[in-house]
């Protein structure tokens, strides 16, 4: 199956594109998120409307949607060809110096896409209408979630994991796109390392003060 | 000094292969690894056992031939190194040395710590090579190549196929050499003629023969013997997506 998706680069290109467009998602995600923060429901449910149903945000809403399952089956299959291609294991684990996180980009994975399941029964299937629930106040949804203490847990750790995921993952594209500078790689790798600690920590800060109040 | 080995043997392809423990006494820090497994195989022969199997050529790290995995990293824990530069200065006495052969599915054990890396032959038939007509060397300064380029072509130029960077890889990816390969080339007018055909042609080559995905871990450049830089990998990827727009 994997020789028609091309060679090695021309998936590992895809799935670096669509890790940079979620990369560009989540900031927006996030804009949004912020406005839960007000004790004025109507911003958030407007908000969450307006991206429910304007023609150009559905568009971009099967856009992000088949991101995600691309950048999720593409990475799945390039991970199985790399279990192959060591069929005999090393006694002793490697100890090279590498890019921590690398290591564990499909567990990482895999933990933001059971997180992705839980948010989209919570949300997106009840919009969709697969799941019951009241798509018109998506805010007090998201208030009452962020009261019950395990949730809470299982939203920070899966920010959390998505924080490593990004810590290996942004810089990971620009090489994978070809994108190399001596002066300018530098900068994207802490510009990465700034992306991947602020995004999760604005994803935190927002239900640990909804559960605070 | 005293240490105590643990060696992967293996009589042939088909061979499961285990590992085997040898104590080795009086071991100078001023010896190399493969000189300490002479001393080893000396001892073995003597004793009228089957001695241990693995490769080297020029001991001086310039032929690739050496490469073991010791105690969980390619050519030891010595940095830029070939298997046959590394002292056993680095060891303490009475520690346990753990070796085995490079493990990845494009390189089959052939026997004990031998293992085939034909794969690499393939890929350098693939497109790891200029086309020139034969006859005298042609003047080497009658091209003109930028000094900046030229020293990048030859830090890329250095990688002596030694198999570091797939033994060492968790994908067993050898996008560092054929990265260091395309790179050269590429850098180089002498490199222009083939050089759509060459990158198609050896990534095509690296899918079939088994080697995994790069995902950008970054081990190989920290393990490879020749310091062969990741920058090279960025450097093949932009030249594979040129070879398929142009
Ligand atoms: C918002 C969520 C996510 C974002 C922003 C994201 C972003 C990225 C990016 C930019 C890369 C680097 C691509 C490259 O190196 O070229 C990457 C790699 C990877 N991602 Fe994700 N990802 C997300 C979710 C997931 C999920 C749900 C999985 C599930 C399996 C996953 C699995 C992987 C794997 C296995 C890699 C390594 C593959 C490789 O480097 O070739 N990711 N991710
Ligand atoms: S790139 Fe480095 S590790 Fe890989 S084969 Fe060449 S010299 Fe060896
Ligand atoms: S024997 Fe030639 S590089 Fe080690």
């Amino acid at each position: 199956m994997s020789r028609y998706l091309g060679s090695s680069i021309t998936k590992k290109l895809v799935m670096a594109l669509a890790g940079l467009f979620l990369i560009l998602f989540l900031p927006i995600h996030l804009g949004i998120n912020f406005m839960l923060l007000k004790s004025d429901p109507e911003p958030f449910n407007k908000a969450a409307y307006f991206m429910a149903n304007f023609w150009v945000i559905k568009i971009f809403e099967v856009v992000l949607l088949a991101t995600f399952v691309i950048h999720i089956i593409w990475g799945i299959i390039l991970q199985i060809q790399n279990w192959l291609a060591r069929p005999i294991r090393y006694k002793v684990p490697n100890y090279s110096q590498t890019s921590f996180f690398s290591k564990f980009m499909i567990w990482t994975g895999l933990i933001i896409f059971i997180f992705l399941i839980i948010h989209f029964m919570n949300f997106y299937f009840i919009k969709l209408g697969l799941v019951k629930g009241d798509p018109e106040n998506f805010y007090s949804v998201a208030h009452q979630l962020f009261k019950i203490p395990a949730y809470l847990a299982i939203y920070l750790i899966s920010f959390t994991i998505l924080g490593f995921h990004l810590s290996h993952s942004f810089w990971s594209a620009f090489q994978t796109l070809g994108w190399d500078h001596p002066k300018y790689t530098p900068l994207i790798k802490i510009l990465g390392l700034i992306y991947a600690i602020f995004i999760p920590l604005g994803f935190f800060i927002i239900p640990i003060i909804i559960y605070l109040k | 000094m005293n240490i105590t080995l643990n060696i992967w043997r293996q009589i042939d392809s088909q061979d499961k292969g285990k590992f085997v423990e040898y104590k080795l006494d009086n071991v100078s820090s001023e010896m190399t690894f493969l000189e300490m497994l002479d001393s080893l195989n000396d001892k073995l022969i003597r004793e009228g056992k089957d001695p241990i199997a693995y490769d080297s050529d020029c001991r001086e790290g310039i032929c690739g031939m050496c490469g073991l995995y010791i105690n969980g990293r390619p050519n030891g824990p010595q940095k830029g190194v070939t298997t046959c530069q590394l002292s056993m200065s680095v060891f303490k006495d009475g520690e346990k040395i753990i070796v085995e052969p490079w493990r990845s599915k494009a390189f089959p054990v052939i026997k004990d710590l031998i293992v085939d890396r034909t794969a690499f032959d393939k890929l350098i038939q693939a497109g790891g090579f200029i086309s020139v007509n034969t006859g005298a060397a042609p003047e080497a300064n009658a091209i003109p190549i930028k000094k900046e380029k030229a020293e990048r072509a030859f830090d890329a130029g250095i990688c002596i196929g030694c198999g570091t960077c797939v033994a060492t890889c968790k994908n067993a990816s050898a996008m560092l050499f054929v990265s260091a390969k395309v790179s050269q080339f590429a850098l180089l007018p002498q490199g222009q003629v083939e050089a759509k055909e060459r990158v198609q042609k050896m990534i095509k080559a690296m899918d079939e023969l088994g080697f995994g995905n790069c995902t950008n871990t970054g081990a190989c450049e920290a393990e490879c013997p020749k310091e062969i830089s990741l920058s090279n990998i960025a450097h093949l990827n932009r030249e594979f997506y040129k070879a398929k727009v142009k």
